[in-house]
């Protein structure tokens, strides 16, 4: 292993200008459980970062913390040059129409069908357009997820991979410039998560977004990973591509990919 | 001095929804305003709760009559049953009943809706969508709730009066003009008033309770059923803390 891979990314002052999430000096706690310990980390234009981790390590309050729905204890988070801790609500709100989150449960809307999921989106940042563009945009996107005729569907008539695939829906219909997405492969059989990961990499391509990606899937990581995070005991362990990981020879990653 | 954990607990739950409370007051005049989902909030709780709160409403009244006419028959005052149900329904039973009924049926269900949408992050997700979810969620349920127990408890104490009616005409003959006339004749505002009031805090309780049961769930498919089975008893045994008050007050007042 090299040692380069180890400096944490905060000790690089060099700060990149497609850098689209600066992440510097986070720490965040639960109580007496410490999640984040001075965790830094940065995402760049057009790019895919997973971050992998042991279950309950953070991963998921580390997103959720980028796109304000956790506030951290302390350290700075900015998001297409805004700190958004330090954002009024109004434009906060303006920077998650910008920022698409998956979540790991789909957070389907359940009393809502699947076009009122999407147009719920359009009419919540209250985007401008007439009916007939609004169900012109949600046609276009669920055709995007290949999912079409589940327009007037109620989710729970949705199979796992459906519903995921119309998270994803709703999550796109704004357009965004980046994409969190919190396991988007669990609790689906290889095949539907192979089509997942497909349909990101596809969209990826389309919409030219960034993604942050918390996945334990090693056939996601492999496919769509641009760079792969460590996070270890809260903070950015290692850092690099995914064959430069998995060739480290550290006992704390090779025991996680053991 | 170290307090039992339970004693604790309760005392930092109190304390919590003092806080969910006020958090409600400060939102409530704020804009932006979800009148379309106050609305919908409205049908949901109050249109489709009235079938329930009429025929359990009808029962009530009628029971109510046929256990007390044999009372009222030993003392030779049965001509003074309808004012007799006619003040009870409309001062305390009517209230007090579709109150509990209410919190049965809305309560619960606002604390399962909410403690499963909070479990499967859709308030997260609403959240994310530029949508504040304690405007949307609960001041909606809060505030419909507050103002649909109050007409429901006036259309269930008519129904309630209605099966009153059949009740003393079971075993005896008292024309429909009469009845109502008796009951008017024996019912004053001071009746009428305390006890419609008294509805707006019961409804209120019943909303806020649910809210901050379901808004508070813990994660997993069994914290949503806690949620929904302590907003019902919470919200139930708050009621007749209400009416204690309430009582009290009127008292002090000198409706009584």
């Amino acid at each position: 292993m090299t040692e380069e891979l180890f400096i944490p990314e905060s000790a690089l002052i060099k700060k990149r200008s497609d850098e689209v999430i600066s992440v510097r000096n986070l720490y965040k706690s639960f109580g007496k459980n410490k999640v984040l310990i001075d965790f830094s980390a940065s995402l760049y234009a057009g790019e895919n970062v997973v971050v992998l981790g042991k279950s309950g390590s953070g991963k998921s309050v580390l997103i959720k913390c980028n796109i304000g729905l956790i506030r951290p204890d302390q350290g700075s988070i900015e998001v297409l040059g805004k700190r958004i801790l330090e954002l009024e609500q109004d434009e906060l709100d303006k920077i998650r129409a910008k920022v698409g989150f998956l979540f790991q449960s789909n957070a389907l809307y359940d009393s809502m069908t699947v076009r009122e999921n999407l147009e719920f989106q359009l009419r919540r940042h209250r985007i401008k357009i007439s009916q007939q563009e609004v169900d012109e945009l949600v046609k276009n996107t669920l055709e995007d997820v290949g999912l079409v005729h589940t327009i007037d569907m109620m989710p729970v008539e949705l199979s796992g991979g459906m519903r995921k695939r119309i998270a994803l829906a709703r999550t796109l219909i704004l357009k965004p410039e980046i994409i969190l997405y919190d396991e988007p492969t669990t609790g689906l059989d290889p095949i539907t998560g192979k089509g997942i990961i497909e349909l990101m990499l596809a969209i990826q391509n389309k919409y030219k977004s960034s993604s942050i990606i918390i996945s334990h899937d090693m056939n996601c990581v492999r496919m769509v990973s641009d760079r792969v995070i460590m996070l270890i005991d809260g903070a950015c362990y290692a850092e690099g591509t995914y064959e430069e990981i998995i060739k480290m020879n550290d006992p704390k990653i090779k025991e996680f990919f053991e | 001095m170290v307090l039992p954990a339970k004693t604790a607990r309760f005392f930092q739950e109190t304390g919590d929804v003092a806080k969910f409370t006020g958090r409600f007051f400060s939102q409530w005049f704020r804009p932006r305003y979800e009148v379309t989902e106050f609305f919908r909030q409205c049908f949901v709780i109050g249109y489709k709760s009235l079938p329930l709160i009429g025929l359990t409403g009808f029962i009530m009244g009628l029971v109510l009559t046929m256990q007390l006419r044999p009372s009222l028959v030993e003392y030779g005052v049965e001509s003074q049953l309808p004012a007799m149900v006619g003040i009870a329904i409309v001062r305390e039973i009517g209230p007090v009943i579709m109150a509990l009924i209410f919190a049965g049926k809305i309560g619960s269900s606002i604390g399962a809706e909410l403690g499963s949408m909070k479990v499967t992050e859709q308030i997260d997700a609403m959240e994310v969508s530029g949508t504040n979810p304690f405007k949307y969620l609960v001041v909606t349920r809060v505030f419909a709730a507050t103002m649909m127990l109050p007409v429901l408890v006036l259309l269930g104490d008519a129904i309630s009066l209605y099966g009153s009616y059949l009740g003393v005409n079971i075993r005896g003959i008292t024309s429909f003009r009469l009845y109502w006339a008796q009951i008017f004749d024996n019912l004053a505002f001071s009746d009428v008033i305390p006890a419609f009031i008294k509805t707006f805090f019961f409804g209120f309780a019943v909303g806020i309770i649910g809210s901050y049961k379901g808004f508070h769930s813990s994660k997993g498919t069994e914290g949503v059923g806690r949620s929904a089975n302590s907003a019902v008893v919470v919200s139930s045994i708050l009621i007749f803390i209400i009416d204690l008050i309430a009582v009290q007050i009127t008292d002090l007042l000198g409706f009584n």
